[in-house]
């Protein structure tokens, strides 16, 4: 299960891309595995690009919100990425809007707005 | 103990086929592990995929599927649902009953108003999944099982 999400570092930031369906194991050892890789390359940023999914029901939006929380409590700080139009509004009718996590359009813009909060850091 | 008529429920409709509606196809499946998750959904969404169902209420489908047959195997461990597809003579509809002899639930109202978390889920599988579709009902009884039925229409 480890390893099965592959996770790059992109500058000073790392980029996961999840590209599989979330099995509730593949997304339990995502999150150790973000985890761990925060610690081992200090990365101040962490950008999920969940493009990919098609279905994220409440268990994988907690997974994902709580990786996002669990980064912020290690100094990180996290962009989730690409949330198909029907997954936000199925995840809004069922009242999980994910509250607290940040959010950007693409790629290119949860870089820009990672760089930014780095840069006011400074 | 089965469950009886009577029993503590909650719907928004009943979740049952109406008089008038046709049943294209029945198949049954087994829920007895964390994958049959991933399993039965993919199988309910190929179904409405195949009848024509749009994006959103394919969403919509599938993530109520996967709530309450995450609910299924972890509240009671093993169940089944039954999956119909159903035509009114102008839409398409997927009907599914969820069935278990797991522990049931105490408050059902409680369950269904959201909020109420046990084990690993956020307490909005249940009220949550009942908003994603048209039709929803849940019969449980403590130490009996749950029996959650619902019905997910083509929107023409």
């Amino acid at each position: 299960m480890r390893g099965s999400i592959p996770i790059l570092r992109v500058g000073g930031n790392l980029l996961a891309t999840v590209h599989i369906e979330l099995r509730d194991k593949v997304a339990e050892a995502f999150q150790e595995d973000v985890l761990e890789t925060i610690e081992k390359t200090g990365a101040a940023g962490l950008v999920v690009d969940i493009s990919g999914l098609e279905v994220v029901d409440t268990y994988v939006a907690r997974v994902l919100a709580d990786t996002a929380r669990m980064a912020k409590l290690m100094g990180a700080r996290s962009v989730l990425v690409g949330m198909r139009p029907e997954v936000a509004a199925t995840l809004v009718r069922m009242g999980y809007a994910m509250d607290g996590v940040a959010t950007a359009l693409n790629v290119d813009e949860a870089l820009i707005l990672l760089t930014a909060a780095t840069e006011r850091r400074i | 103990m089965a469950l009886e008529a009577g029993d503590r429920a909650s719907s928004t409709g009943d979740g049952e086929a109406k008089r008038g509606d046709q049943v294209l196809s029945r198949a049954e499946m087994p829920i007895a592990c964390e994958d049959d998750v991933v399993i039965v959904r993919r199988k309910v969404r190929s179904l409405a995929q195949a009848r024509g169902f749009d994006t959103f209420a394919l969403a919509a489908l599938t993530t109520a599927t996967s709530e309450l047959t995450r609910n299924v195997w972890v509240h009671a461990g093993r169940g089944r649902v039954l999956i119909e597809e159903l035509t009114d003579g102008q839409r398409f509809g997927v009907r599914l009953e969820f069935r278990d002899e797991g522990p049931g639930i105490e408050d059902v109202d409680r369950a269904l108003a959201g909020g109420f978390s046990t084990a690993k889920t956020m307490g909005l599988g249940l009220s949550g999944s009942r908003r994603l579709v048209d039709d929803f009902s849940l019969e449980s009884k403590p130490g009996s099982g749950t029996v959650v039925r619902l019905i997910k229409w083509t929107r023409y």
